[in-house]
């Protein structure tokens, strides 16, 4: 027998890695430069959630996957000109800012209040995924605190791989130090997974895909509800970059053994 | 300091992403479009830019990596993006902007790459343009990548016109190609004997089939036509060597031998029989006209993808040029700006990207036109058909009322909204033959003007944007691949007719009294324009128009020193150049029409919001760049010509009244440069390219 799911992914647009991301101080608080004008991606480790949340509804049929995303609602319409036609999906867009210097809890809150409302969500059936951490905030609270809010116990975070065993249980590998894996079983839905990087690659974009996706996509962008989000919940007493600033240097053809001596005349400084 | 450049303005922010894009080139509203560009975008700054990397370009041979390209385009979508949704493809509709989305898309890396696509649509042009029901579905059918689950092989083709010396090329009419009739047994099919020999053959490496060009050989078979070959029709498909090119090498080009026996079913569009005769229901010249029209549209987007692909590539290496050196310390001008520091390399990069916004402007307009003119076009003939129109002379004749319809509706269209007779507009908006004029005198200058204009100047500016880079830009590690990008210019330039093709069809549809009556309504469009906002260039560019028109007249209806005709007959060197000027002032117009709509649909996209004063000043700023360097072109040009051919200087006061005109609206505009090197020299840009070198 197998098990169908409702696999709920939580994930949202970061600007592009390949940009400069200054910080600045906006007129609501710390910005970065720019930000609305630069292009975007999904964030990276949610991303990969959403490729393994489709990949495990294609394994069990009867499953189904909405992705829940918090951002401006115009950016997240660009971003969904990719995304959709990746992997089949729903959208529920919730519109406000997906900016690292929001509160995570504020957004938890807004996640966790928008999968409630999924109509005719069942909970025995309920994944939630979403990245370990997000690209912009880094800070890796957020999967945590959606499953607090919906009183989700089994919480597993920095995932590589989930198997459904032959009796529904669920075999989970998170990432823990030195390259090493904690292996859990799960009894089952429902649960709140954080993704690493998984195992699977990037599916390949087709526009046919997409544009099923889009017939629901639209109207769920149009009918994206305000997320009311405290912008005063978190004071920032100061922003600055961290003090190693990447350095991109492109050299070809550098030998490895070249490229693991001048790693280690740094190091040493 | 002048107070006009003191002003502090707001500077464009980040490079023109997407959503500029999108409402510029107006596909806001086709999400299939933009799905489109985006998977087409990754393939190819993805596996076509490694294989650029990779030295694929090195060989001429078909490799696997090759193939492999065309594998990802099947899986991306690219391949399917033509045929329509019944043949298998998923986008209905017109397919003239998409084609030419993805053409700007794999151009941005690498111009081979898309030649690789685009040639089999080449080879399947004919066929959907003029072909039988039951060529369509077949070949079009078969080129679609098969689904998962469908057990059939997809089919490549070729489109072979183009033949070893002394034949085709440039005069496509004359045809060594031939046919006969080979069997004709009593109530049967005839099998033909086709002949052909094909000279430089995009995709022959591979293609499954080939349609192509040939004349009758033969009393039985009235006329010439085009026929499609397949490589298991008996007789010798020897595919030749592959052609040693110095450009576009991730395509495959030879030089193949046909002898072949083929049933007269393969005749594009089919035929008839009368009196023992087979008469071809299209002849060659007007498949491959229907056939032109179209591809050319898209070959001219290409050069104008690199030209834009090259800007940040040249900013990167401006800005970091003397990074890294001892006495240049971080946070000074010299290591933020580089050689950004001094004015002639950010005008002379004004200058490249100018080129390549109003050729982008160009082309995609030329693509849209086709969107429209296509449907209309399919309508008319149903029309026609309906009514027992056939053949070109009823045609005409058919269109003679609608001509004068279609030159009131022009001039009603020149009048103030309010004050013009509605009624008579409605009436005439909803008269087909008439619409259809409008679009096609449009359609048939625009074309051969992109094609002309973007590629040949394009490859010129492609040298410059090489030459920002220093030594850099002519070695292999050059970011963004733009040595490649400027030899492989000079193919565009020729393939698909070279620049002296499209300047003779221009010579001939620029006269067409329809479009010269639209034009003269966009100059008085233009003075409008210029009372609101005087630095996007309008002024110039009216008066550069008018310019223009009254040499066409004045070369139109005088005589040389000599008593020969000035405009007409073999004068290609007056007709010429009057058809290069005119695609200067096309690209400039349609740059400055594109901005304004970004300035009207900009604010409606909330993530614009931020940044768009900056970036309507810096479109604005390139508009009047390009308006000037346009009316500089024009005023030369016409000058060379309409007083180059008399011997004494007779009655040409009113142009140089015109031109002195046209040159003394340049007043201010050079701050246009200032303000756009500006911002060059300040826009953000990201911290490395997105594709390998
Ligand atoms: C890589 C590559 C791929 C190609 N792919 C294909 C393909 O897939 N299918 C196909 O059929 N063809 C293909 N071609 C052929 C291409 O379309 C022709 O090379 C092109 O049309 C020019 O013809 P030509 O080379 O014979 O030049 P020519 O006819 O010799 O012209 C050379 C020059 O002479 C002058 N000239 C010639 N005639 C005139 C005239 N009447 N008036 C004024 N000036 C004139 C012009 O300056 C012109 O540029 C390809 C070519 C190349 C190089």
């Amino acid at each position: 027998m197998t098990t169908a799911f409702h696999i709920v992914v939580c994930g949202s647009l970061v600007p592009d890695p390949l940009q400069t991301l200054e910080p600045i101080q906006g007129p609501t608080g710390p910005a970065l430069k720019n930000e609305m004008m630069l292009p975007s991606v999904l964030d990276p480790w949610a991303g990969h959630s959403l490729f393994e949340a489709a990949n495990l509804a294609k394994q069990h049929p009867g499953s189904k996957v909405t992705l829940i995303s918090l951002g401006p609602k115009a950016k997240l319409q660009q971003l969904m000109m990719i995304i959709a036609q990746k992997v089949p999906f729903e959208l529920v867009c919730l519109d406000g800012s997906a900016s690292g210097f929001m509160d995570s809890r504020e957004v938890a809150v807004a996640l966790a209040g928008a999968i409630e409302k999924i109509p005719g969500l069942d909970k025995t059936k309920l994944l939630v995924f979403g990245g370990c951490s997000s690209a912009s905030r880094d800070a890796g609270t957020t999967m945590q605190m959606i499953a607090e809010q919906l009183g989700v116990n089994d919480v597993f975070l920095a995932a590589d791989e989930l198997k459904v065993q032959p009796g529904g249980s669920f075999r989970i590998l998170e990432r823990i130090e030195g390259g090493q894996y904690q292996v859990s079983t799960c009894a089952g839905a429902p649960a709140v997974i954080g993704w690493a990087t998984g195992n699977l690659p990037e599916p390949p974009n087709n526009p046919q895909v997409g544009m099923t996706n889009m017939r629901t996509i639209m109207p769920a962008l149009q009918k994206a509800q305000p997320a009311a989000l405290k912008t005063d919940a978190i004071k920032f007493a100061s922003v600055e970059l961290p003090k190693q600033q990447r350095q991109t240097r492109i050299v070809k053809d550098t030998p490895v053994e070249e490229i693991a001596q001048e790693i280690v005349t740094w190091i040493k400084g | 300091m002048s107070t006009i450049n003191a002003e502090k303005r707001a500077l464009m922010s980040t490079l023109p992403g997407d959503d500029v894009r999108q409402i510029m080139w107006r596909f806001t509203d086709r999400y299939d479009l933009q799905m489109v560009v985006q998977s087409t975008r990754s393939v190819a700054r993805g596996v076509v830019a490694r294989m650029v990397a990779d030295k694929q370009r090195d060989t001429h041979e078909w490799t696997p990596e090759k193939a492999a390209m065309l594998k990802s385009f099947d899986e991306a979508g690219i391949t399917a993006a033509f045929m329509e949704p019944e043949q298998g493809g998923y986008i209905s509709g017109p397919k003239n902007l998409v084609l030419a989305m993805i053409a700007f898309e794999l151009c941005w890396v690498d111009a081979g790459a898309a030649t690789a696509s685009l040639a089999n649509n080449l080879a399947l042009e004919p066929i959907h343009e003029k072909g039988t029901p039951e060529q369509i579905q077949k070949y079009m059918g078969g080129c679609v990548p098969p689904k998962p689950g469908e057990n059939r092989k997809i089919i490549r083709g070729s489109f072979a016109l183009t033949e070893p010396l002394p034949y085709v090329g440039v005069d496509a009419g004359m045809l060594s190609g031939r046919i006969r009739v080979a069997e004709w047994k009593e109530g049967q099919e005839p099998i033909l004997q086709v002949e052909k020999r094909g000279r430089f053959i995009t995709n022959m490496g591979y293609a499954n089939f080939v349609t192509a060009s040939v004349d009758s050989d033969d009393p039985r078979i009235k006329s010439s036509c085009m026929i499609i070959l397949e490589e298991n029709d008996p007789g010798l498909y020897d595919r030749g060597a592959p052609t040693l090119k110095l450009v576009h090498q991730l395509s495959s080009t030879h030089d193949p031998i046909f002898n072949l026996k083929v049933p007269a079913s393969r005749i594009i569009g089919g035929y008839t029989i009368k009196d023992g005769v087979i008469i071809p229901n299209f002849n060659n010249s007007e498949v491959i006209e229907a056939v032109f029209r179209r591809t050319r549209v898209t070959v001219g987007i290409m050069t104008t993808a690199k030209l834009l692909s090259a800007i940040e590539p040249v900013i990167r290496y401006q800005r970091t040029r003397f990074r890294g050196g001892s006495s240049v310390s971080a946070g000074t001008p010299r290591y933020d700006l580089g050689i950004q520091q001094k004015e002639d390399p950010c005008h002379r990069l004004v200058d490249v990207w100018a080129t390549g916004e109003a050729g982008a402007a160009l082309g995609f307009e030329g693509a849209r036109l086709f969107d429209a003119f296509d449907v209309m076009e399919h309508e008319k003939d149903k029309l026609f058909t309906a009514q027992g129109i056939k053949g070109a002379r009823a045609q005409m004749k058919a269109f003679m009322e609608p001509r004068k319809k279609a030159l009131e509706y022009i001039e009603l269209m020149a009048q103030p909204e309010a004050k013009r007779d509605a009624k008579r507009v409605t009436e005439l908006e909803g008269d087909l033959l008439v619409q259809y004029l409008v679009k096609e005198s449009l359609a048939d200058v625009y074309c051969p003007a992109g094609k002309l204009w973007n590629t040949g100047y394009g490859a010129t500016m492609m040298r410059e944007a090489v030459s920002l880079m220093g030594g850099y830009g002519i070695t292999e590690d050059c970011p963004g691949f733009l040595t490649q990008k400027w030899s492989d210019a000079q193919l565009e330039a020729t393939y698909e007719g070279p620049e002296c093709v499209q300047r003779l069809q221009m010579s001939r549809t620029m006269e067409n009294d329809i479009f010269l009556a639209q034009f003269k309504n966009w100059i008085k469009d233009l003075r409008d324009l210029a009372k609101r906002k005087s630095e996007m260039g309008a002024e110039v560019l009216a008066n550069a128009m008018d310019l223009w028109l009254w040499s066409l007249v004045f070369l139109q209806a005088n005589k040389d020193a000599n008593g020969k005709t000035l405009y007409g007959g073999q004068r290609q060197g007056v007709m010429f150049p009057m058809a290069d000027a005119l695609a200067w002032l096309l690209g400039a117009r349609q740059l400055i029409l594109d901005t304004l709509e970004l300035e009207k649909k900009g604010p409606e996209n909330p993530t614009l919001a931020e940044g768009l004063p900056g970036v309507l000043n810096f479109y604005s700023d390139l508009c009047g760049v390009q308006a000037a360097r346009a009316a500089g072109e024009v005023g030369k040009v016409c000058a060379e010509l309409v007083y180059g051919y008399q011997l004494a200087a007779t009655a040409l006061k009113p142009f140089a009244e015109l031109r002195g005109k046209t040159d003394a609206s340049l007043v201010g505009i050079r701050f246009s440069k200032d303000r756009a090197a500006e911002a060059v020299a300040q826009v953000m840009i990201p911290e490395a390219l997105d594709y390998p070198l």
